[in-house]
């Protein structure tokens, strides 16, 4: 048995894993990184950023077809067609730059990569099994960054017509029937880009709403462009069995038993943390539900294990996991940090995009703080008319004694580009007239932001 | 539109004059009919001036701090002519109707500023508990570092943003940091801070000069055994039930009531200006009790008609409307003799100032465990020292052990204090 010693292990490579044992190895952490699979995660090989790519794909190829009709740009083009193998290579070949980029970044920090499979002895001792036998290693700390899965539904298992969103992300030809389990951010994202795609889409969601999380006048833009783009939306439905024929999904929508046909299934219920299969329940650490109770400084109940990402709950957001792996890095080389976040991002990469940071209005209502509200829709923008996309609007919500402010969310086209606005407002502790006195450019998407605060204060110019 | 003039109402109990410690209006504040203006501080008490009618605050009479005497000027009010003054209701005072107010002609009349004037920035609202503090990311991270909460930071951006600036005035000023250090860092310090004495403190002040310059105090230090009195107190304590639970005060009371009965000159109060001494029946003990504002005095009226429990529960009843401000003003005077205690702070010994025009006070100081030599070993007792002081004038030195001996063999032989005379 090969043993190596080091001062910080990290389990798991993947986007809140590699962080960390970058800035650790920055900073002189002699440190160790286990990853059985690749290098980036569910994030990097088959999350964020595969999906991401497929999307502009889809939307490149919708836009093309749009071309080929009668437009009021007076483009002409002939009908497209798309290679979707080619787009998959296309996909393929970005994750491909992109995990050897972590692999480069880990090398520059000095960072070990070990690869195979760990197993805890105890909280200072991990073996992990590669390919060359079994590796003892000795830490004096570390963190647990194994991330989660997809949810699997039992009726359901994935295999065969069956997917969970890695398979989703690899097929080498759209499905001409789609359904979509699960109306929330990654099945109504995979959805749309199917739908622009070619798929004819159905989406079976349990609850009354899609994108429950968010509020209803953000949901609402989604739903109109759902049905522009001609997906089936049932609501209250749930998903039974493939019939026995397997060419059709049973669902039952209002007590009704209803035949689907389809190709493929996918299934996006949700994701659970990866906790089991490699000996953490040798350590008994205290759980918060199914996730790991974790303090302000990412430890677990055991001194000098820590945890970060998915399993730690909820948001599971790649950015979330990379935050806390920087912080963890930083303390575990003797820095003084906290977990003092006033906000987490988060967005919906669906069409239109949505943004959420911060409180929003049902958070509001529910704390019970008396708040102001302002809103800039998109129809009153120069920039959203001249790139055909009016829908869509941002929203500020702030403190009514002191202006404070708590929320910032927007739907509309490519906004997630100002998700990073948004949160600068919010984690520097703006005020109304904070944003109200920034300049943003003109003409772009950014000035909603400046408006939605000059509608919060009662005077909006461009309205 | 025409002007009123609110005069300061009689506020009972022969007071001549007040000293105003808050205004609650400033110039060109809209009030209502009962509305509070000022509170004024009477020899203890704290009252509300509430408003005659509605109208515009247009003057002042004087800054906080300043004393008024009953009857004079307190605000002007502009209103409208159809304002009809009504008598004052029984809120705090009764106004005599005849001169509560007058109308003014308001082009003789010189506006003063406004002297109470209160800053309406963007004062941060409090923030709920729980709620992170308003700050940006680099100013939160260098409070982490220097071990500053803050918490414990005012803000000065807006909505009460803490700011770089903020943070360097507290490493500036360390102590301003009630519960975190700035690191080690030691700084020279050069500023003064001036601090107006008004209100209860100014009445403090002005009672302990008086009484330590008229009174020749002699003071009597005593170390009592209080493990039999402990003992009783545990046992009476188990089976109390929903009586409160009793700390030594109550028996000390008792002690000193039982006391009084052989030495009826030290429940007494020395007018030295007439040249008499009234001596009481009623023992009424002033209980020293420290508030938010300072020291007060309520009484416990009748120690000698009251059972332990019965004055253990008013002790309770009078040091928290003591310490909350409910205290009625008869409950802040006619005391005949005073107990002192600092509770756990008692130290050894301490050198109580008499309550004038008492010529008795009693301090109580902490129990310890000390070891007593029983005549053939060391055994540990719990003992407490009693620090009294006498009116030299009156009580003699002998008269004054003697009365100190008598509460000293009360408590160390607790069955003396419940058994009949």
């Amino acid at each position: 048995m090969i043993s190596k010693k080091c001062k910080l292990l990290i389990i798991g490579a993947g986007p809140g894993g590699y962080v960390c044992a970058i800035r650790a190895g920055q900073l002189g952490v002699d440190t160790i990184i286990v990853e059985e699979s690749h290098l980036g995660g569910t994030c990097l090989n088959v999350g964020c950023i595969p999906s991401k790519a497929i999307i502009h794909a889809s939307n490149e190829f919708e836009k093309a077809r749009e071309n080929a009709k009668d437009n009021p740009l007076g483009i002409r083009a002939d009908a497209p067609e798309i290679d979707f193998s080619k787009t998959i290579d296309w996909k393929n070949g970005i994750v491909d730059r992109l995990t050897q980029g972590v692999a480069g970044l880990l090398k520059k920090a000095k960072v070990q990569h070990v690869n195979g499979r760990a197993n805890f002895i105890d909280g200072k001792t991990v073996d992990v099994t590669t390919a060359g036998g079994i590796v003892r290693i000795s830490t004096e700390n570390v963190v647990i960054a194994t991330g989660s899965k997809s949810i699997e539904l039992p009726s359901l298992p994935f295999g065969g017509k069956i997917c969970s969103s890695t398979e989703a992300l690899e097929l080498r030809k759209p499905p001409k029937k789609l359904i979509i389990i699960g109306g929330g951010y990654i099945g109504l994202e995979l959805g749309m880009a199917y739908a622009k795609l070619g798929s004819k889409v159905t989406i079976v969601e349990a609850s009354a709403n899609i994108l429950s999380m968010y509020d209803d006048d953000l949901r609402k833009p989604v739903e109109k462009r759902m049905k522009e783009l001609g997906i089936t939306l049932h609501c209250e439905a749930q998903a039974q069995t493939m019939s026995e024929d397997g060419k059709a999904l049973l669902v039952s929508i209002k007590d009704k038993e209803v035949r689907i046909p389809t190709d493929k299934v996918f299934v996006t219920v949700g994701r659970k943390p990866n906790l089991t299969e490699f000996g953490l329940e040798k350590l008994s650490l205290v759980m918060n539900g199914s996730f790991l109770k974790i303090s302000n400084k990412c430890l677990t109940s055991m001194r000098d294990v820590y945890a970060i990402g998915d399993v730690t709950g909820e948001p599971m957001l790649a950015h979330r996991a990379m935050a806390q792996g920087e912080m963890v890095a930083e303390i575990v080389s003797g820095s003084k940090r906290v977990w003092d976040k006033r906000c987490i991002p988060a967005v919906c990469f669906t069409d239109p995009e949505i943004v959420s940071v911060g409180m929003s209005a049902t958070d509001v209502v529910k704390n019970g703080i008396e708040v102001v509200t302002g809103k800039f829709p998109f129809s009153a923008s120069g920039r959203a008319m001249s790139t055909e996309r009016e829908d869509g609007f941002v929203t500020v919500i702030a403190r009514k004694d002191n202006h404070e402010v708590l929320g910032i969310q927007g739907v509309g086209a490519e906004i997630s580009e100002l998700s990073g606005a948004f949160t600068l407002a919010i984690e520097m502790a703006s005020t109304l007239e904070d944003l109200s006195m920034v300049i943003q450019a003109h003409p772009t998407r950014a000035e909603a932001l400046q408006e939605s605060a000059f509608s919060a204060l009662g005077r909006s110019l461009h309205m | 539109m025409k002007n009123i003039a609110i005069k300061l109402p009689d506020v009972g109990e022969g007071v001549t004059e007040v000293e105003i410690v808050e205004w609650h209006v400033k110039v060109g504040d809209e009030v209502r009919e009962d509305d509070v203006l000022a509170a004024v501080l009477t020899d203890k008490a704290t009252v509300e001036i509430p408003s005659l009618c509605s109208g515009k605050i247009v003057w002042l009479a004087t800054d906080v701090g300043d004393v008024l005497a009953v009857g004079s000027e307190l605000v002007h009010i502009e209103t409208s002519d159809d304002v009809k003054i009504e008598e004052a209701k029984e809120t705090v005072a009764k106004l005599q109707p005849d001169n509560a107010s007058k109308e003014v002609d308001v082009s003789e009349q010189k506006l003063a500023p406004s002297t109470s004037h209160k800053p309406t920035s963007n004062l941060s609202a409090p923030r709920k508990e729980g709620e992170a503090p308003l700050a940006s990311p680099a100013v939160r991270h260098r409070a982490l570092q220097g071990g500053i909460d803050l918490r414990q930071v005012v803000g000065s951006g807006p909505a009460g943003r803490i700011t770089h600036e903020d943070l360097n005035r507290v490493y500036a000023n360390p102590v301003a940091q009630s519960n975190a250090g700035v690191g080690n860092a030691m700084v020279e310090q050069a500023g003064q801070t001036d601090i107006k004495i008004t209100g209860l403190r100014k009445k403090i002040s002005e009672k302990m000069a008086l009484a330590n310059a008229r009174i020749p105090h002699i003071t009597i230090v005593e170390e009592v055994d209080v493990t039999s009195i402990e003992d009783l107190r545990a046992k009476l304590n188990d089976d109390r039930g929903d009586k409160p639970k009793l700390t030594v005060l109550p028996f000390i009371t008792a002690a000193i009531v039982k006391a009084i009965q052989k030495q009826p000159e030290m429940n007494a109060h020395y007018y030295d200006d007439e040249g008499f001494v009234r001596r009481y029946e009623g023992v009424h003990a002033g209980i020293a009790t420290m508030t938010e504002n300072g020291l007060v005095v309520p009484v416990l009226r009748h120690a000698e008609a009251k059972s332990v429990w019965d004055i253990a529960s008013e002790l309770v009843r009078l040091s928290a409307s003591a310490r909350d401000g409910t205290a009625k003003r008869e409950e802040l005077i006619g005391s005949t003799i005073t107990i002192t205690s600092l509770g756990p702070l008692g130290a050894i010994a301490t050198t109580p100032i008499i309550n004038h025009p008492e010529v008795a006070i009693v301090g109580v100081n902490k129990i310890v465990v000390r070891p007593h030599w029983d005549g053939a070993e060391f055994v540990p007792r719990k003992m407490m020292n009693i620090s009294s002081s006498f009116d030299h004038r009156i009580i003699d030195g002998w008269d004054a052990a003697v009365f100190v001996q008598r509460i000293k063999t009360l408590l160390e032989t607790p069955a003396l204090i419940f058994m009949g005379n």
